[in-house]
């Protein structure tokens, strides 16, 4: 290189593989692909949960089909859910006999329901064994409250004990079924009413009643006024009970004669009770606009209502409710005390051995694993704290423990446990950045150092309490192993708040769509039926989780607004 | 007359007349003091100083010379750095305000401060300079309207902001920023107001507002200022102190010393030989 070359101040035209790896392009190359395979994932992971989930509530077209197998024919009705290209060896080493060629075959799986018929709710079927494919125009499919989905032709409708309409393929049939179905929906609805609200505030009524006459009990009280009027009290309670209990009655026999005829596809013609049907459709028929308002119907339903059938049927409402009560009781709970035990680090303890020790023990608390918080919680909260409790304020109802037993509060509490490091670490992070000038301007003018701390410190730190609260929401909402040692159940008889006094009930058991996923997945007696369940939960608890952080962070945004650092 | 000076020319400063110290009370009277920070470390050595009342007075001195910690033991803002000691007293009206029984919050509402850069808080002009009342109790509205007006008027800042008082005071200018704070710092009604470098962090309009303001205040407020601009100091005070590492080497009125100092030392400063 000549003496001119060297010192010139243009870029070198010395393309090499050292001078491109000292111009940082590598770097640049290398920060992009790690930024693309994080979108990737991201979106790959929604999508595929969107996909899957949410397939499922679209109403695909009914297929009638004969299915021939070793020369014998039999025929079948259903949806089809899944189509896997398999191997022709696998297949004959199962035992399968083929009549095709190819190297690989299509495998389809139907649903075809009638699981009290036929005995599966799915069936496997190879594609050359098809024959005479079609979508019959009458197929309807008839969504039960038991025994899963029926897939079948309409015979005939009868409304209390008399026949209605009759006959397959004819309009008018179909609105009688359609009509008694509404009929019974209503009916059922009322009926649900009665025995969640009423008798349920009466038996809470009752319970009360045998409270106070058991604390009378254990004080040695004997007072027959009082027990007299504890005994008026029950019978008031038990002649309501009378009367509700005849307005149920009444209204199950209503419904108990409507019932409806169907022919299954190997020709069977069933009688079923209207009773049981949740809703019945005919999708061959129903046009593209159609399917949507039925789609949206349908995810309105998992969105609202509660599960049925062992969870795999039905709506996550319960799951959906537990977690975002679990988690707001959380922040609650942990904000105030994370605030403090930083303010006091920070603030107030020297700054010596002692302080350092203890900053350096929280900040290891952050990684201890979940379930080592739910066993603790388990034995401190529910055990001791809540078996304490229990014999000091509700020694009446023992055996029966109120909060000595896992419930919602010992939950929270437990979370509140488990995410108390982060809000203190980024607390003291957002303290220690607060400008020593703004203190000193307000204890020179006469502020005492908790006037200072109250009134100017705190409310600039607000920005960083809320991050840290941001980041212990993200965690605490997907932490479902401490949750099943310390209150989550797979079916809450009922939600957390109602309208009994005192409303909220912090000692219940209560659903939580972490451990709904890990329920329906893996605890579920119908894998099929349940798998799209399962992507739909996951993806609801993403969306969840997604819209308390984005409350949040624009909450954070807000005040960080306000209280801007001074930077000039 | 002019005055023969060494190295400054009084005259040319376009110095506000300067008061005699015959009719001064006396504000505020240390004796002995000597600062310790950790333990080994001494800031301060043995300093004398009598401070007069409704007077400026300034302290000059290179960096690290211990005037800006003399400044802070005034209303004991020493007393948050860890390991720090005060030996020594500083009297007001015959008081030790380092004695135990002292209520430091009331100290300070008596000895106000304003420090080098501006640091109002974030919250609107109004509430910075009402949050010294505030902290008092004082809460009705009509108190705090007035007292809010009076001391921005003070701070030759009323006219700025009087239409935008529900602003956020951090979107003032810098030397808006710090005239609100000394209205703040005056909204108290303290005797004593001590200027730690108030105009170093601010261009020169503003630092000659700030002096301007200065000289307005002295008439209510006895002032310590603490400055690392010697014409500033000869400009705006009455007594001067020269400080050189720790030590008071001579404090005398601001004519005499900086046109006849009586040291070797302050001379060698006060003309820029070092420092």
């Amino acid at each position: 290189m000549s003496a001119s070359e060297k010192n010139s101040l243009y870029l070198q035209k010395r393309a090499g593989m050292l001078t491109w790896i000292r111009s940082g392009e590598p770097l640049i190359w290398a920060n992009g692909a790690a930024v693309s395979i994080s979108v990737i994932a991201v979106v790959g992971l929604i999508s595929l949960l969107a996909v899957r989930g949410f397939g499922h509530f679209w109403p695909n077209n009914i297929i009638q089909s004969g299915v021939v197998y070793d020369g014998q024919e039999s025929a079948q009705l259903g949806v089809l859910v899944e189509e896997k290209q398999v191997s022709g060896e696998q297949l004959r080493s199962a035992g399968i006999t083929l009549v095709g060629a190819g190297p690989f075959f299509n495998r389809m799986l139907f649903k075809q329901g009638n699981r009290d018929f036929l005995g599966s709710d799915f069936v496997w079927v190879l594609e050359e064994q098809l024959v005479d494919t079609h979508n019959p125009e009458w197929a309807m499919v008839v969504e039960r409250l038991e025994w899963g989905n029926q897939y079948g032709f309409l015979h005939s409708v009868t409304v209390r004990g008399e026949r209605v309409a009759e006959g397959e393929g004819v309009p008018r049939t179909w609105q009688a079924f359609q009509q008694a179905i509404a009929g019974s929906v209503a009916v059922r609805e009322e009926i649900h009413r009665i025995e969640r609200k009423e008798i349920g505030s009466i038996n809470h009524g009752m319970e009360a009643v045998r409270l106070a006459e058991r604390k009378l009990e254990m004080a040695g009280d004997v007072n027959p006024g009082a027990l007299a009027e504890l005994a008026e009290q029950r019978a008031v309670l038990d002649a309501e009970y009378r009367v509700l209990q005849q307005q149920l009655a009444s209204l199950y026999d209503s419904i108990r004669d409507d019932r409806y005829e169907v022919r299954l596809v190997d020709g069977r013609i069933v009688d079923q009770a209207i009773a049981k049907v949740v809703r019945a459709t005919l999708p061959n028929q129903m046009s593209l606009l159609q399917k949507m308002g039925h789609y949206v119907a349908k995810l309105w339903e998992f969105l609202s209502t509660e599960p049925r059938e062992a969870n795999t049927e039905g709506g996550v409402f319960p799951a959906i409710f537990g977690t975002v009560m679990m988690v707001l009781l959380m922040s609650v709970m942990v904000t105030p005390f994370g605030v403090i035990a930083a303010v006091y680090l920070r603030e107030y303890a020297r700054q010596g051995l002692v302080t350092r020790t203890i900053r350096v023990a929280v900040n290891n608390l952050a990684g201890v694993p979940s379930i080592v918080y739910g066993v603790f919680g388990l034995g401190f909260f529910v055990y001791i704290v809540g078996g304490e409790l229990d014999s000091l304020f509700f020694s009446a109802a023992l055996p029966s423990p109120t909060f000595g037993t896992p419930g919602l509060m010992w939950a929270s509490l437990t979370l509140a446990l488990l995410t108390l490091p982060v809000v203190i670490v980024a607390t003291e992070e957002g303290l220690s950045r607060i400008p020593s000038a703004v203190r000193e301007g307000s204890l020179a003018l006469g502020a005492t150092r908790a006037e200072t701390l109250w009134r100017v410190v705190l409310p600039m730190a607000s920005p960083a309490i809320m991050t840290g609260l941001i980041l212990a929401v993200a965690r605490a909402a997907g932490e479902v192993a401490p949750l099943m040692l310390v209150g989550v159940v797979k079916l809450a008889p009922s939600l957390p708040v109602d309208g009994n006094y005192p409303f909220v009930h912090l000692d219940q058991k209560f659903m939580h769509l972490g451990f709904h996923i890990y329920d329906v997945g893996f605890q579920s007696p119908n894998v099929e039926a349940a798998r799209p369940l399962v992507y739909a939960t996951a993806l609801l608890l993403v969306i969840i989780i997604a819209l308390l952080n984005f409350t949040a962070v624009s909450l954070r945004n807000r005040l960080r607004e306000r209280y801007k650092s001074l930077e000039s | 007359m002019t005055i023969q000076t060494h190295g400054i020319d009084m005259e040319a400063l376009g110095r506000q007349p300067a008061q005699g110290l015959d009719d001064a009370g006396l504000a505020l009277k240390v004796e002995g003091l000597s600062l310790f920070y950790g333990g080994q470390t001494q800031a301060l050595f043995d300093i004398d100083l009598e401070i007069p009342r409704q007077r400026v007075t300034a302290f000059i001195g290179p960096s690290g010379c211990g005037k800006s910690s003399l400044l802070r033991c005034f209303n004991r803002m020493n007393d948050l750095v860890d390991g720090c000691r005060v030996e020594g007293k500083i009297l007001m009206d015959d008081d030790n305000i380092y004695d135990r029984r002292i209520d430091v919050s009331a100290l300070r509402r008596r000895i106000g401060m304003v420090f080098q850069k501006p640091n109002p808080f974030p919250k609107s002009i109004y509430e910075n300079v009402a949050y010294g009342l505030r902290i008092q109790g004082i809460n009705k509205k009509r108190v705090l309207d007035e007292a809010v007006e009076k001391s921005l008027k003070a701070a030759a800042l009323w006219d700025e902001v009087k239409d935008r008082l529900g602003d956020s005071a951090l979107g003032l200018s810098g030397g808006q920023q710090q005239r609100l704070v000394i209205a703040r710092t005056i909204a108290v009604e303290p005797e004593v107001v001590l200027l730690d470098e108030p105009a170093s962090a601010l261009d020169p309009i503003s630092t000659l507002k700030i002096e301007e303001l200065i000289y307005e205040l002295k008439s209510r407020y006895t002032i310590v200022i603490v400055t690392h601009n010697m014409q500033q100091a000869a400009r705006v005070s009455d007594m001067t102190a020269f400080m050189y590492m720790g030590k008071l080497i001579e404090y005398d009125s601001t004519d005499q010393l900086f046109t006849n100092p009586g040291k070797k030392q302050t001379e060698d400063y006060i003309t820029g030989r070092y420092g």
